[in-house]
């Protein structure tokens, strides 16, 4: 208890100030890159909550124009996008402090602790003690401007200053942020963050202007957007001892079956029968009379009971194999690519949900095989080797399986979408490998490679006959030419049907090699199959994404 | 005169029109199969005898290497072979057109000449592998097809001989003419024999003794036809010591240096090498080894240098050969083993310069004259 204690006495501003390394401020390079994919990620949410299509712009400017002044120094990052605006009274709250927002709700968004737009204005102040600047719409008619500190102390915001305008009929937000960063070294994964949110978003327009003021632009490929995520109530599964008891403490229901019912996911008056059986719990006992070892014995009961349904998918927003095929297509160009959604699946309880593209050769791709991670439509651009995926492609993929050459140009993309991803740091970097996720990464990629593989073998057989094709076209007339004058003859014979045929080995050993392929299990174990029909099943009956 | 009655009759000029025409008509068929494989939409291909080390076999009837009873199938009907079998029916194409025209080419023209066609080679042992399997699908040497190596023997002799190539058909050459002889190009490999008083042919190994020979005048001393081999003759040489012994009755005496290399030269005149065991016509088995023997050096002394590794590893290669099973032939080879000694033509020299021609010739003449 007495780490609870230390806990009361800070605020969570304080204990992020002193803990800023876990949230990925590391350094004023990092910093200056998580505090543009902070604001970034805010902004998309705010536009793709609402179902419009985001427009995104992001400007980093030195704040002394002087270019002679090295790294680090303060930047100016202005981040505005064409979202739902936040209406004006939450505006100070929503900014300004700590663990408040739209996030702390279980549903699937880019954030997860509500506090990455904070931490970033959090960082700039202590860096700089340089107010931030935001300016919302939420109706497009008024523009609201607020200009603000936060003390740290208090997990309180400070507002110094209002100023209000006319929106001129758009909507949304506008952060203006001055923070200590170095350009020079972040510029790299700045870059690479646009680059890869627009492959994974690619139904937004992302413009950043850099502190050279040259602009880059990445236009969307497609209008069509993934479905918004809905808000769902917490699987059983998924709850501890302190969130049952705060559900218990929120309830107004008389009796632990209707108590069930109104606050788990996807539990109904039959499973809650069958479970308050299984925890040995009266379906009529009123949940505020449990004490605290029942509470205790129906938590451990709810991790237990094995009849609870697979949580909904609806819950989960993928990207969705067109409009992540699309920005594979456009930011990569590829000569091939393929996606491959997993269904729906859960890891204690968190419902979660594997896409995984490949791409093959074209101009952008280099020699090797490159990885993109995404963790809910987010870039991970750091630690790679320590991810899930990385491990999975490296030990668990047998690639001359599939026919990929050795330094093949390969450009893997995954995606893992979840209510919550389990990153193993705050800094959100990469993700820890729970073996359903390890499983349903490994079980996508294996077919997204078979694929390839296909694609591979075709590609080679087709050219091997173009190229037999070009050899007969080549000699066969020679000694058409050459038999005709030896022979004394006339006139040429007629061969011409000859070249189109082939001879014989080459096209042979493709066809087996591809049926060889069509054949090579892209699932490992029956048991993982069977699994994984049922899922497929109840999410059919229930109506998901 | 009976020898000059023979040679000057027209028998030969037959046998060149004959050959002529039945190179022309060989190629056609070959052209007739693959022209109606193609006209009925067959891959055309071809079948002829394996030239692998384990398809040569010793004939001893013939007394030369010959080709066994494996055959390969070439098909332009396989990637692979497709362009190696274009590449042969052009060579067939280019022979009927050398043949045709009464021209020759070296192998050398016709690595090159490929490139016109649209057919070259890599390397002009790659064409000269191909001429020797159109060689082998004709049986026929490359020389009957007008194709010729770069020359580079000669032969001196009191001989008369009658082109028959364009241009110089029935100009005649006296190969006595020219001191340092007469090349054996392919004018003269298919030139007429007309007149000569020659009682035998020599064939020498090396230019120094050839030289040595005219100017001894070993031609008219011995009745002789001089030939220098310049080292392991060429064919077109083996295939004239052939005509001169087969067309004329002359009989031919070898000499060379006292090696296993020099033996061996004696030897492929006889009865041919195993690279032409597909051919015919290159061997006169009835000729003589005269010298330098192994047992030469020791009886008449001669300066001489040992054997090296390679020379010994070249004589055991030599033993295994069917061909050295002949008694006389086996002795010499033991002799070389035993004493491990080696002499060139030219150490007779130390007896003086006309010692191997006054001496030692006649001696071995003798020997020629009792097999």
């Amino acid at each position: 208890m007495s780490s609870k204690t230390t806990f009361a006495e800070i605020s969570p501003s304080e204990f992020f100030y002193r803990n800023r390394d876990l949230a990925g401020f590391t350094n004023p390079a990092r910093a200056l890159y998580m505090a543009v994919r902070e604001l970034v990620e805010n902004s998309l949410d705010s536009a793709e909550m609402a179902g419009i299509t985001p427009d995104i712009y992001v400007r980093i400017v030195a704040e002394n124009s002087n270019p002679e002044i090295p790294d680090p120094k303060p930047y100016r990052l202005s981040v505005t996008d064409n979202g739902t605006g936040v209406a004006p009274q939450h505006v100070p709250s929503a900014f300004g402090k700590v663990f408040y927002g739209s996030k702390y709700v279980l549903r699937q968004s880019r954030g997860m602790f509500g506090m990455g737009g904070t931490m970033a204005i959090l960082y700039g102040q202590i860096t700089t003690n340089r107010p931030v600047t935001i300016t919302t719409s939420p109706d497009g008619k008024r523009r609201y401007g607020f200009q603000m500190m936060i003390d740290i102390g208090e997990n309180r915001p400070t507002v110094l200053k209002r100023f209000n305008s006319d929106a001129n009929g758009t909507t949304g937000t506008r952060v203006d942020i001055v923070l200590e960063g170095d350009y020079l070294r972040a510029s790299q994964k700045i870059g690479d963050y646009f680059k890869q949110t627009a492959l994974v978003a690619s139904y937004a327009n992302l413009t950043f202007v850099d502190p050279l003021g040259q602009v880059t632009f990445y236009e969307r490929a497609t209008t069509s957007m993934p479905v918004p995520p809905k808000e769902t109530l917490p699987h059983p599964y998924g709850v501890d001892v302190e969130a049952f008891k705060r559900i218990v403490k929120l309830s107004e229901e008389h009796d632990m079956k209707s108590f069930m019912v109104t606050h788990f996911h996807r539990v109904g008056e039959k499973i809650a029968m069958k479970f308050l059986e299984f925890a040995g719990v009266s379906p009529k006992l009123p949940p505020k009379r449990l004490n605290a070892n029942q509470i205790v014995a129906v938590v451990d009961a709810l991790q237990r009971f094995p009849d609870f349904l697979q949580p909904d998918a609806a819950v989960l927003s993928p990207i969705g194999k067109d409009i992540l095929q699309t920005g594979i297509n456009k930011e990569l160009q590829p000569e091939f690519s393929t996606v491959v959604s997993r269904p729906p699946s859960s890891y204690s309880g968190f419902p979660f949900l594997v896409e995984v593209g490949v791409a093959y050769g074209g101009k952008i791709l280099q020699p090797g095989v490159k990885l993109f991670r995404f963790a809910n439509r987010i870039p991970l651009l750091y630690d790679e080797s320590s991810d899930v995926s990385f491990e999975v492609l490296n030990e668990e993929v047998d690639w001359r399986r599939y026919h990929v050459p050795q330094d093949a140009p390969v450009g893997v993309i995954t995606h893992i979408c979840s209510t919550r991803i389990p990153y193993k740091t705050v800094g959100k970097e990469y993700i820890a490998d729970r073996p359903e996720i390890q499983r349903e990464i490994r079980n996508a990629a294996r077919e997204a490679l078979r694929q390839l593989g296909i694609f591979l073998s075709r590609k080679g057989s087709m050219e091997a006959v173009q190229r037999k094709m070009n050899i007969y076209g080549k000699y066969l007339p020679l000694i058409a030419q050459f038999s005709t004058e030896l022979a004394g003859k006339k006139n040429q014979p007629n061969y011409h049907a000859l070249i189109g045929e082939g001879g014989e080995t080459v096209e042979e050993e493709e066809a087996a090699a591809e049926a060889e392929l069509e054949q090579a299990p892209a699932e490992e174990g029956e048991d993982i199959g069977k699994k994984e029909e049922s899922e497929q099943e109840t999410i059919d009956k229930y109506g998901g994404s | 005169m009976a020898r000059k009655k023979r040679a000057s009759k027209k028998q030969s000029t037959s046998t060149a029109e004959v050959r002529q025409s039945t190179v022309q008509g060989l190629l056609k068929d070959l052209g007739g199969s693959i022209y109606s494989d193609l006209d009925e939409g067959r891959f055309p291909s071809l079948t002829l005898a394996s030239r692998s080390v384990r398809n040569i076999v010793y004939d001893k009837k013939l007394q030369q290497f010959v080709l066994g009873p494996t055959t390969v199938r070439k098909t332009s009907g396989n990637i692979k072979h497709i362009r190696p079998f274009t590449q042969l029916v052009w060579l067939a194409y280019f022979a009927k057109k050398l043949v045709d025209e009464k021209r020759t080419s070296t192998l050398r023209d016709v690595f090159y000449s490929a490139q016109a066609f649209n057919v070259e080679f890599q390397d002009q042992a790659e064409s000269d592998e191909l001429i020797t399997d159109l060689e082998v699908l004709m049986q026929m040497a490359r020389e009957g097809m007008n194709i010729y190596p770069e020359e580079r023997s000669a032969i001196f002799g009191n001989m008369t001989i009658e082109y028959t190539v364009p241009g110089y058909e029935g100009k005649t050459a006296d190969l006595s003419a020219n001191p340092d002889g007469v090349m054996i190009g392919p004018a003269l490999t298919t030139a007429e024999f007309r007149d000569t008083d020659a009682e035998m042919v020599l064939a020498i190994e090396k230019g120094g003794l050839f030289t040595r020979f005219t100017e001894e005048r070993v031609h008219q001393k011995y009745k002789a036809i001089l030939i220098n081999t310049a080292g392991q003759p060429p064919r077109s040489t083996r295939y004239l010591i052939r005509r001169l012994n087969q067309e004329l009755g002359l009989p031919v005496g070898i000499l060379c240096d006292a090696d296993p290399w020099g033996a061996h030269i004696a030897m492929v005149i006889r009865s041919g090498s195993a690279n032409a065991a597909h051919l015919r016509e290159l061997t006169t088995p009835n000729a003589v080894w005269l010298g330098v023997w192994a047992s030469d050096i020791q009886k008449y002394k001669l300066p001489s240098d040992k054997l090296t590794e390679v020379d010994i590893k070249r004589l055991y290669e030599l033993k295994a050969d069917p061909r050295y099973t002949e008694r006389m032939w086996h002795e010499e080879l033991e002799t070389f083993l035993k004493y491990k000694r080696k002499s060139e033509q030219e150490a007779f020299a130390r007896y003086g310069l006309s010692y191997i021609v006054d001496t030692y010739l006649p001696e071995k003449l003798e020997l020629m004259k009792s097999t």
